[in-house]
């Protein structure tokens, strides 16, 4: 091996190790803060005894999952159901690999080891475990195999429960991986490149992408909820009807992986939106971050995690705020509405960008990003009538019941 | 450059050998001890009524079904929106001829009841 590519094979060592520990970290965190969020939504404390403010909470109860006992159902087919918590908690965690987390750091060493031999480095670092030059097909790819782990989950328990939840989950997920796959398409037609570095240094360039697409923006954010199970479309684990759905016959640190799968899928689906939409971990008005250094690489990774933890927040705050879709909602929801939208929406991307572009002759990143914000504000009032009108989601409007005869005549009497 | 994949592999690698810890480690910390109650299928506390590994609703594998339509759509829209803007005229209208091969095909499936979810 030469000293380049064991220079490159260390950094890459280092920055794995340094994101895969972080994001154990965050998603502990989170089950803690999604907990200490739902209690400030419903007015009561949280956890509050474990440690300063409860801040031991997730190490309490990682502690406990450790020696909870295990259950396996006499029925249960068990390889598949010791393999589904790893088949759902490997691709969880691979995804946080191609996100560019910090601005490129410069980083020059040359150094020798004993046995290992001599490394060397020059030039910038991007600050990303895989700089994927596939990008967002990377993630299409690993979030379908995300869908094997829960639908091998409830298939093998042998529990009704469990298959209702697996297959509810399987489904849900792989309808809206369409309509996700559809709202980054215009996306990719602005920065004609998939991989996120170069959509980042494309939204530096011009706009942020969330104005001049914003309801792709919108778009990607329903299915990306919708991607993670969360509420208002966490059907596969309808706890009123379905007791915790596919994993309902997982106990101690199997259904501990469900759980670090389904928060590090959040943070993963919160800084897609934030790369993509959200110009990644760029800081606005200001070219400062660009110049590379140690200390622009520390602030543009510390506001990333700021915009990261925003989404987060407003995952947590929807699920305790709206309640859950009936199935049929959900399923019309992804089929007849987000699909049909999204396409529409890049075929009229495509053929703006084609006349902004090309026939009026806008070249300035800029100009063009307002000149489709302001095409967004009509297409977003358009569908965003038709949704209040409930025209393609059935139920998704108040019912008008007729009013009863003897209703009428009483208060006409009176 | 095929280097790219190399942190993948490492983080799949770590990832994976996270998972086999965590699942050993529980086993080795916890005690395991089933009786014929324990090892039931959990239903609402009820003893199990008949098997699981019946017939589901087909409504299932349609969507499945139509799920890899519509994904190998997304993957080609995904190569041809990279360079579209090098395509220009003749590249939109190729691909607005498949898009309304594929509108015709979701059309028909609308109609037939197949996107509904009684």
């Amino acid at each position: 091996m030469n000293p380049e590519l064991k220079g490159f094979l260390l950094l890459s060592v280092a920055k794995m190790l340094v994101v895969f520990v972080a994001v154990l970290i965050w998603v502990a965190l989170l089950t803690l803060m999604e907990r200490k969020v739902s209690a400030w939504i419903q007015n009561r404390l949280g956890p509050n005894r474990v440690g300063p403010g409860g801040l031991l909470q997730p190490a309490a109860d990682g502690l406990k999952n450790l020696v909870k006992e295990e259950t396996l159902p006499k029925v249960a087919n068990p390889i598949l159901f010791l393999l589904a918590p790893a088949m759902s908690f490997v691709p969880a965690l691979l995804m946080s690999a191609i996100i560019p987390f910090a601005a490129p750091l410069p980083l020059d060493f040359d150094f020798s080891l004993p046995l290992l031999g001599r490394f060397v480095h020059a030039g910038s670092t991007p600050m990303v475990v895989a700089d994927l030059p596939v990008g967002f097909l990377f993630v299409l790819a690993i979030s379908s195999m995300g869908v094997y782990g829960i639908a091998i989950a409830g298939w093998s328990s042998n529990s009704k429960y469990s298959l209702l939840g697996g297959l509810r989950a399987s489904a849900q997920m792989v309808s809206y991986e369409v309509a996700l796959g559809l709202s980054v398409i215009p996306i990719l037609l602005l920065a004609g490149n998939v991989s996120f570095s170069s959509v980042i240094a494309d939204q530096q360039g011009g706009l942020w992408y969330v104005l001049p697409l914003f309801l792709a923006f919108f778009l990607f954010v329903v299915s990306g909820l919708a991607e993670t199970n969360r509420l208002p479309f966490d059907m596969p684990e309808a706890e009123s009807e379905l007791i915790a759905g596919f994993h309902t016959e997982y106990s101690s640190m199997k259904f501990a992986m469900f759980f670090i799968a389904e928060y590090a899928n959040v943070i993963t689906v919160s800084a897609m939106t934030v790369t993509l939409f959200l110009g990644g971990w760029d800081i606005p008005f200001t070219a400062w971050d660009q110049q590379g250094g140690l200390l622009q690489t520390l602030a543009t990774g510390s506001f990333f995690v700021v915009k990261v933890m925003f989404f987060v927040f407003l995952f947590m705050w929807i699920r305790w705020t709206l309640p859950r879709f009936r199935y049929d909602q959900l399923m019309s929801l992804g089929w007849k509405f987000l699909i049909e939208v999204a396409t529409v929406y890049f075929v009229v991307i495509a053929i703006a960008i084609h006349l902004i572009g090309r026939v009026w002759g806008v070249t300035d990143p800029r100009a063009m990003g307002w000149w489709l914000f302001a095409l967004n504000l009509v297409l977003c009032y358009i569908v965003f009538v038709l949704l209040d009108r409930g025209l393609v989601i059935e139920g998704s409007s108040p019912q008008r019941r007729p009013v009863p005869p003897s209703v009428t005549s009483e208060a006409m009497e009176s | 450059m095929l280097r790219e994949y190399v942190p993948v592999l490492m983080i799949f690698a770590v990832s994976l050998g996270v998972a086999v810890l965590m699942v050993v480690g529980s086993h080795i910390f916890s005690n395991y001890r089933p009786t014929p109650v324990k090892a039931q299928p959990y239903e609402s506390g009820i003893p199990p009524i008949g098997d699981t590994r019946d017939r589901f609703a087909v409504k299932y594998y349609v969507v499945a079904m139509l799920f890899l339509l519509f994904d190998v759509e997304v993957v080609v829209l995904f190569t041809w929106s990279v360079v579209f803007r090098q395509l220009g005229l003749y590249g939109f209208l190729a691909i607005l001829i498949f898009l309304m091969l594929l509108v015709v095909g979701l059309v028909y499936e609308w109609k037939k009841g197949a996107l509904d979810w009684d």
